[in-house]
């Protein structure tokens, strides 16, 4: 009879090595072609522009990166992103008339933006792990209240915030460095050595490999996955705030589907969806892969409807590497 | 070609990644025979059966069936041939009635509407020819085990199965229904039908079979006539070795040393009062049937399952587990009893799965980790257990079962703790490692580490335990004693099985 060799082939190497560091390669192939053909990419300025465009999706990017190594999945950023810079352009302006506060009103603004953030990214957490409720609902539908609750309180109004030091935490910065470049790669520094270096980051890798081991261990899985909502709940908050920020306003209906573009970037660096292991240089690397997408195609101008092609197909082969990965274990 | 064989298989081989699951298996089967198959976890018994029914494709050999060389690719090839599997768990569509579990996939139907009158005619024709007098309009989930067991039966007879291969059918049935089981293999023996079985229980095996395979390492070592088998001749061939060298010595505790951990009055929604002590240095095991809920009872005591009253001590530490890490804190730790979905982090390293407990050993103020002394401590660990791996980063995925086996032991061990569960701790790794871990726990217990041990082998509780007891329905109903003499297999099984006076302790 004929019967199928079905001993595991070892990994040939080179497979190995593009299906673990698929998304280092791309990048530098992209940087690369565009280093050549576009005159303007090459430059600091241009350089220093990719960066700061980064920062939103960065931030969100980053913290659902741990969301997910810990077993779960946010799809309420982009709504907290939302509330919160709703949150923090209400407290300046408001804060602004009322004359004891009117010096710290845009730092309160901010602040109260944040922890707006934060802890709805907590509630997630609770709904997530004592309710129950599978991440991917429960989110979606905290998201969809949070929205409404944004559109309650603005009325669908703009919020405009009049003093220009609101404007600081967006366009402010260091030499030609924005204070937004700083943060989100400072971020990305904090997060690194969170999951690296700290027993909170080693519990989060094992909450989401094997929640059951893990409670056997003496891990409280439920804290651990309530705090990585609060994370991401804290990083949509900040970014939302840099938003309101950047314009001096705000809006329920910011930050739409941003949630996706965070995701999508996490998964391009190579992070698994299921679970259990990823790390912060990949995402880093895949928000600026699909910046890059962005910003060279339009030195090289390509047609905008190709760029939304090619960035989806970019996501769909980087899900395939993941399933690939995963039936060769 | 022997007309008499129904089943023969030549040089049969399967690998699955680093295990030899198969090793050119030569087996023959005779026509109307019970045929059982007899060897450790992992012995390839189970891969053996799953072969001949078509559920594995073997990496090379060749099955032969009534004298016809085949190579089935799915059970319904199998069946096709008269060949069928009754399996451990019940595989039946349980909120479905009788009748209609018996004829799934064989329904009498004329233009696809379902013809009523003709299936309970078949359904009575297989309740006559069996003798099980069964309503066929009840739910199956209403039935008890054994009963829903000769549901699974009929709906194989109602395939036209000639072979039955059963895979310890017995192994989630109580000592009852065992019997019942039993009585309903020899019938369709005698109604001329071929049964190969699959057991671990070996009395079983040598009371209803004609013939016994023993494997081991995925090789056949003898076919024989059961008659001219005994318990020992068994489990000696099975074990490679007299079961005497398997096991280290036994050391008993000295008469005074103190007592490590005291269960009194627990309760829980399984458990009415139970009582329970093991001292410093002695190894206490917990045997019964599977479902007689020694695991529970374990898992309850480390704070994995609810808790409702009683008192727990710990050296001098009382206290009520809420969570896992209450006991952990105490000292109390567990080995889970399922190594893939309880103990280990596949994707991790062997390094992060052993320190995992323990990092609040290993980090400094604020919870960084000083990843010098976890290392080192890893290290040593892996030299003193012989753990097989290359380095501590190695994910724990890549090493076989008997080494993940030892890394969880030294997930536990890294930190000493003072009363150490271990609820199946060989399960499914080779002899090698078996011993291995034998020497392991006899040593640990030696070092004065207190030692309660779940097991389903019973030849493992009876080679390293000091004292046993014995679980029935959520109780202990029989304390036995290396000491008094009491410590038998027969105790035992008697005392599992509720067939025992029960053994007054002194």
């Amino acid at each position: 009879m004929i019967a199928g060799k079905t001993t595991p082939q070892p990994l040939h190497k080179l497979t190995k090595l593009l299906l673990d560091y698929g998304v280092l390669f791309a990048f530098v192939a992209l940087f690369l072609f565009l280093a050549f053909r576009a005159e303007a990419f090459l430059t600091v300025r241009n350089q220093l522009n990719i960066l700061d465009q980064a920062h939103q999706i960065g931030l969100m990017a980053l913290a659902v990166t741990v969301v997910i190594i810990a077993g779960g999945f946010d799809l309420s950023m982009g709504a907290i992103f939302a509330m919160s810079a709703v949150v923090a352009a209400f407290v300046a302006r408001d804060l602004e008339s009322v004359e004891s506060f009117a010096a710290i009103a845009p730092y309160a603004g901010w602040v109260a933006g944040i922890i707006t953030g934060t802890l709805f990214g907590l509630l997630n957490g609770v709904l997530v792990t004592v309710l129950r409720i599978n991440t991917f609902v429960a989110t979606l539908a905290s998201g969809i209240v949070i929205r409404g609750l944004a559109l309650i309180i603005t009325q669908a109004e703009q919020v405009r915030v009049q003093d220009e030091r609101f404007r600081d935490l967006a366009r402010g910065g260091i030499g030609d460095i924005n204070n937004t470049v700083f943060i989100w790669l400072g971020f990305a520094v904090i997060l690194t050595l969170v999951l690296v270096r700290t027993r909170f980051g080693r519990h989060v890798f094992a909450a989401g490999d094997n929640p059951e081991a893990a409670r056997l261990s003496g891990i409280n899985v439920n804290l651990i996955r309530t705090i990585t909502f609060g994370i991401s709940g804290f990083a949509a908050g900040l970014a939302g705030v840099i938003s309101a920020s950047k314009f001096m306003k705000a809006q329920n209906d910011m930050g739409q589907g941003l949630e996706l573009i965070a995701i999508a970037s996490v998964v391009i660096g190579g992070t698994s969806i299921m679970g259990g292991e990823g790390a912060v240089w990949r995402t880093v690397l895949g928000v600026l892969l699909l910046r890059l997408i962005e910003n060279g195609f339009n030195l090289i101008n390509v047609n905008t409807f190709y760029q939304d092609v090619f960035q989806g197909l970019i996501i769909l082969f980087a899900v395939a590497l993941d399933a690939m990965r995963h039936r060769r274990q | 070609m022997n007309e008499s064989f129904i089943i023969q298989t030549r040089s049969l081989s399967k690998r699955f990644f680093a295990v030899q699951a198969l090793d050119a298996v030569d087996i023959a089967i005779r026509q109307g025979e019970i045929h059982a198959l007899v060897g450790e976890n992992g012995a390839g018994k189970s891969t053996l059966g799953k072969v001949i029914s078509g559920i594995i494709r073997p990496d090379s050999g060749e099955v032969i069936v009534k004298g016809i060389s085949v190579s089935y690719t799915s059970p319904r090839d199998a069946l096709i041939d008269g060949i069928t599997t009754i399996t451990q768990e019940i595989s039946l569509s349980s909120k479905q009635t009788v009748l209609q579990n018996v004829l799934l996939g064989q329904e009498d139907a004329r233009g696809g509407i379902l013809d009523f009158r003709r299936m309970r005619q078949r359904y009575d024709d297989i309740r006559a020819l069996t003798g099980f007098d069964i309503d066929p309009h009840l739910r199956v989930n209403s039935l008890r085990m054994a009963d829903q067991k000769k549901v699974e039966v009929m709906q194989a007879i109602a395939r036209n199965a000639q072979v039955i291969i059963m895979d310890e059918p017995t192994a989630m049935l109580s000592g009852e229904e065992t019997a019942l089981f039993l009585k309903t293999v020899r019938h369709l023996k005698s109604m001329g039908m071929t049964i190969i079985y699959v057991s671990h229980f070996l009395r079983e095996v040598l009371d209803l079979a004609d013939t016994v395979t023993i494997m081991r390492n995925g090789q056949v070592v003898r076919s024989a006539p059961t008659r001219d088998e005994t318990v020992n001749s068994l489990v000696t061939t099975m074990l490679g070795k007299p079961m005497e060298q398997m096991y280290p010595h036994k050391v008993l505790p000295p008469g005074d040393a103190p007592v490590a951990l005291e269960v009194k009055g627990l309760r829980s929604s399984v458990f009415q009062q139970v009582d329970l002590s093991i001292r410093a240095g002695e190894i206490l095991g917990l045997a019964g049937l599977v479902g007689s809920g020694r695991s529970r009872l374990v898992r309850t005591i480390f704070g994995a399952e609810d808790i409702s009253g009683g008192s727990i001590r710990v050296g001098e530490q009382a206290f009520l587990p809420k969570s896992p890490q209450d006991a952990i804190r105490a000292g109390l730790y567990m080995l889970p009893e399922s190594r893939k979905e309880q103990g280990l982090l596949l994707k991790q390293s062997v390094q992060l799965n052993i320190t995992l407990p323990h990092l609040r050993h290993v980090s400094s103020f604020g919870g960084i980790i000083d990843s010098r002394r976890e290392r080192s401590g890893v290290v040593e660990l892996i030299k003193a257990l012989d753990i097989r791996v290359s380095s501590p980063a190695t994910r724990i995925r890549n090493l076989s079962g008997g080494n993940q086996q030892k890394a969880l032991f030294g997930k536990w061990l890294f930190k000493r703790p003072r009363v150490l569960i271990i609820d199946e701790p060989t399960r499914g790794i080779d002899v090698g490692a078996k011993q291995a871990i034998y020497e392991l726990i006899a040593q640990l217990a030696s070092e004065g580490l207190a030692i309660l041990m779940v097991s389903s082998e019973i030849e493992e509780i009876l080679g390293l335990c000091h004292r046993v007891l014995v679980m029935r329905r959520g109780q202990i109903v029989s304390e036995l004693d290396e000491a008094q003499k009491t410590l038998t297999e027969d105790n035992i099984m008697r005392a599992a099985f509720g067939t025992t006076i029960e053994q007054v302790d002194g």
